[in-house]
């Protein structure tokens, strides 16, 4: 191993400028000239526009534009779309309402967009939005997503009757009725996916410049993909063309998943800097965010199971409404069909299973991916399932887990639901993970906090995800307007240090030491010289971004393909260089070797004749710099098993996490400190969602949780530390062995702390999150 | 408009405000200094928390008028050259940051929790404490080893 190269837990080098306050967030940015821009937002979730008056708002002191949806259009930019088809069971397309950045005769939930006012300050923009006087007619809202598509509902969008997107069926159902009919047993479950606000700590926020001289469009945007917002803002927005739109996600702090999609707001600021002919910065602010980011989750759902009398799984049955809000964002379909239908096999050899899936449009914001997206919700539908299973045999719920798990050796094991696993050992990441939890300690424990009047309880989670997205074959057959491979661009400058341009882009993951990591292991640079570049479409090459646990899993090896083109030609250069035979030249550790000999020259040499080409190989191009492209052939399927211990006071309805314990499998870890930060980070974010995070809109549509007042984010005093281990299988299509971890945690933990719960209070279910107050209901209840 | 005076990371600095400004205004867009984030509208989150004559502020809860004649320190503040303070030093050895947005506010606050609870302070304690500064990257735990480690660093 390099030092500082795989395997090794390398302090970041981005953290520098992080804890020094020196680094470059989007609303750090200002620019000569510069205006602020404010949106005027709808405060209902369902009316007509009769008439917007912007004349007393354009005459208030400091205001340069004031402009709406009518502008919009008149400067042809196109509406916002949703990039994937789900074909609904009518055989239609689904159903995709025209979502303009600027309302045009109707809003559809509160904080919809109706107009923006750019002015000389932020405080201007704001006392001048007050200014514009917009007439509404007020229609009933629907919020409720379990009767959104009931009969006699009111329509939202004319283009979907019953306010529904699309009726997505899948799987043998007469196969799977027929399982039903003769099995031993039917557990059956009804739960709801809560709906959370993603939250990332910083607002997303715009920063928009036009060129007149070179007619060019540059964004600095908070965003995880800055080609995607390129390529769909000129593609289907007609904002610019590609070469004429330039855009940099600078630092981006935090994303899980709310800045993959294009807004209302970033493409405004993007079209009204060359609409008023000056610079135009915009920042949400956290009330904003709330109202206006894509949210995530909020399914509700029926799941049920067929047994045969010794636990085994013979069938699966799931309904699910998923609410999608108002509009669709940009990947608001593929969530809660492809990334959720598609994972509800889990780690078992379930032989059938048919989902049906209605996603339903309802008078709330847009409902995207957020940290797991979809697998976390097939994963708490199966693991909590699993589990009232496992009450209905009288087996304990770590056994018919292990009668259930696709055995070690029938990898690569294909699912019933689409996906073909190519790895696993579930079994060995569930042994792990009940030595660490202590598990057969457990009834001491529980015994020991009765006699204090407490109850313990104690739950299992086994999932698995499927990510490092994607074969972009496998994901245009479903209906991707997109490939999914990613691009790399590695270059020697002349003195020897390295520059990696990649197409992902990192908001708190660590590429810039990950990736490092990566070349400094198989080009023997030292560490230090070698700068990771990301996040500027002027600068690299091409890319699809960061979401999906993609970067390493496909990213990374698109990094390790331009190194090893490197390593080739640097062969032909050291050869001629060397006087020697090229298939005698051998590389390691950062240098090229003529075996057998003590003759040899360094990376560095060689990238300096590459640029200096005095004494060259007749024929061979001259520079030290190589592009690769990656596109996987399979999705990657970490999976591991959580198990977390709670005590619960029963007169007050408090759940403490007394441990948590996680081994889970990523394949190789480049940098194991890293990886376990995104352990504990994922964990966390589904504890949340489990125990405090409920995003409520009343029935006007109201959004009750706005602030962080009324929005329980996790804080430092909520949670454990964690005990963290690995179970690790080599996953064989992935060059680098490598799988993903970002979202584990976020998948994994809901389940493990809701069994946990249901086990102390020995109740079937409780719906998430599990506040006091609902635990504490569930308590008296059950006595 | 008024004129405001303060010493900021032991320079002495003054500008023009509105009476509306936020302290936080004044240091990132009258002074340009960054380090200090906004993360919300409602003082939860704690990714402006500054020192303010010694102590932790959340400086969106207080005006520019209000520092005037104050002695602040931001995150810019904490160190002059390449070596970082040891509260910085500890949240790089423990990957205590991941995006490093709310990460100035959690250093200043840390640094405030073991000026006033010295270099012995617990888990429990650092937990209860920083209550009010939310991280949606780390899940917490390498800020809380951060923060142990750190008060060890600071206590020489």
């Amino acid at each position: 191993m390099a030092e500082n190269g795989i395997g090794a837990n390398v302090r970041r080098k981005e953290d520098h400028r992080f804890l020094t306050g020196k680094g470059n967030y989007t609303d750090d940015l200002n620019v000569a000239g510069q205006t602020h821009a404010y949106f005027v937002r709808s405060p209902h979730a369902h009316a007509t526009i009769n008439s917007v008056d912007t004349s007393a708002a354009a005459a208030a002191e400091g205001v340069v534009a004031v402009l709406t949806g009518d502008d919009l259009a008149a400067d042809g930019i196109g509406p916002l779309i949703c990039g994937v088809n789900v074909t609904s069971d009518d055989g239609e397309p689904h159903r995709a309402p025209v979502h303009s950045a600027l309302a045009q005769g109707k809003v559809n939930y509160v904080g919809d967009h109706v107009a923006v006012v750019i002015a000389e300050t932020l405080a201007q923009a704001k006392d001048a939005a007050e200014k514009v006087e917009v007439d509404y007619g007020i229609l009933p809202a629907v919020t409720a997503t379990a009767s959104a598509a009931d009969e006699g509902q009111q329509q939202i969008h004319d283009v979907a009757p019953n306010n529904i997107c699309y009726n997505w069926p899948f799987g043998d159902k007469e196969a799977v009725d027929a399982a039903f009919e003769s099995a031993h047993k039917i557990s059956s479950l009804d739960l709801i996916n809560n709906r959370m606000v993603t939250n990332a700590m910083e607002p997303r926020a715009a920063v928009g410049e036009y060129n007149s001289g070179t007619e060019e469009i540059t964004l600095h945007l908070t965003t995880q993909n800055p080609h995607v917002h390129r390529l769909v803002m000129s593609a289907f927005n007609q904002l610019a063309p590609e070469h004429k739109l330039r855009v940099v996600g600078p630092d981006v702090g935090g994303g899980f998943g709310v800045k993959i999609f294009v807004y209302a707001e970033e493409l405004v600021v993007g079209w009204a800097c060359r609409k008023v002919n000056r610079p135009v910065k915009w920042t949400s602010d956290r009330t904003e965010a709330f109202l206006a980011d894509a949210h995530g989750r909020d399914h509700v759902a029926h799941a049920e199971m067929a047994l045969d009398e010794n636990g085994k799984f013979l069938a699966m049955r799931v309904n699910t409404t998923a609410n999608l809000g108002a509009y669709l964002s940009t990947f608001a379909t593929m969530v809660p069909s492809y990334l959720y239908a598609f994972l509800l096999a889990g780690q078992y050899s379930t032989p059938l299973i048919y989902s049906e899936v209605k996603a339903v449009f309802t008078n709330t914001a847009p409902v995207d991916a957020c940290r797991g997206a979809g697998r976390p919700e097939a994963t708490f539908l199966l693991e909590r399932l699993v589990d009232v299973c496992a009450e209905d045999m009288g087996l304990d719920p770590a056994e018919i887990r292990r009668r259930n798990f696709i055995p070690v050796d029938a990898f690569p094991y294909q699912t019933p639901v689409v996906q073909c696993y190519d790895s696993g050992d579930y079994n060995a990441a569930l042994d792990k993970a009940l030595a660490l939890a202590d598990y057969d300690g457990f009834a001491g424990r529980a015994e020991e906090a009765k006699s204090r009047g407490k109850r313990r309880g104690i739950g299992l989670s086994s999932y698995v995800e499927a990510c490092g997205i994607a074969p972009s074959q496998a994901v245009g057959q479903l209906g991707a307007g997109v490939g999914l491979w990613e691009s790399a661009q590695v270059r020697f400058n002349p003195t020897g240090n390295v520059q990696v341009f990649t197409g992902t882009h990192s908001h708190g993951q660590g590429h810039e030491t990950t990736f490092a990591q990566l070349v400094t292991e198989q080009l023997g640079v030292p560490i230090e010289n070698i700068e990771v570049i990301h996040g500027d479409t002027a600068k690299t090459q091409f890319g699809m971004g960061t979401y999906g646990s993609r970067s390493l899993a496909v990213g990374g090896v698109a990094i390790a393909k331009a190194c090893e083109k490197l390593i080739e030609k640097g062969k032909k250069i050291a050869a001629h260089a060397l006087e020697a035979a090229e298939g005698d030249i051998e590389f390691a550790d950062g240098n090229f070797i003529v075996a057998g000999t003590d003759k040899a020259m360094n990376i560095a040499e060689v990238a300096f004749n590459a640029y200096v080409p005095h004494s060259y190989p007749e024929g061979l191009e001259p520079g030290f710099d190589e592009n690769a492209f990656f596109d996987p052939m399979n999705f990657s399927f970490p999976a591991g098993t959580h198990i977390c211990e709670v005590e619960v006071d029963p007169d007050t309805g408090e759940v403490e996490i007394v441990k948590y314990s996680a081994v889970d499998d990523f394949g190789k870890l480049i940098n194991p400190m890293i990886v376990e930060g995104q352990v504990h980070g994922g964990i966390v974010h589904g504890v949340g969602q489990a125990l405090l995070e409920g995003c409520q809109y009343d029935t006007d549509g109201q959004l009750v949780t706005a602030s962080y007042m009324d929005y329980a984010m996790p804080r430092a005093d909520n949670v454990p530390s964690f005990d963290v281990d690995y179970a690790p299988t080599n996953p064989p299509h992935n060059p680098l062995g490598v799988k993903g971890c970002g979202e584990a945690g976020a998948i994994g933990a809901p389940p493990a702390v809701i069994n946990a719960i249901t086990n102390a209070l020995g109740i079937k279910h409780i719906d998430m999150p599990a506040t006091p107050e609902n635990v504490w209901r569930a308590a008296q209840s059950a006595g | 408009m008024l004129t405001v005076s303060m010493k900021v990371n032991e320079q002495a600095v003054s500008g023009e405000v509105e009476d509306r400004t936020l302290l936080v205004e004044f240091l990132r867009e009258n002074l340009r200094l960054t380090g200090t984030h906004v993360g919300c509208d409602t003082s939860q989150c704690g990714a402006c928390v500054v020192h303010v004559d010694g102590a932790s502020v959340k400086s969106c809860t207080m005006l520019a008028v209000q520092a005037d004649g104050c002695d602040v320190t931001t995150i810019e503040g904490l160190t002059n050259g390449a070596e970082l303070h040891p509260m910085q030093q500890a949240f790089k050895d423990n990957h205590g940051l991941q995006c490093g947005f709310c990460t100035p506010g959690m250093v200043m606050s840390a640094i405030d929790i073991v000026n006033r609870n010295g270099s012995g302070v617990d888990e429990a304690t650092v937990r209860k404490e920083l209550e009010g500064n939310i991280c949606r990257c780390t899940g917490y735990h390498n800020i809380v080893k951060a923060v142990q480690a750190g008060a060890k660093n600071m206590g020489g």
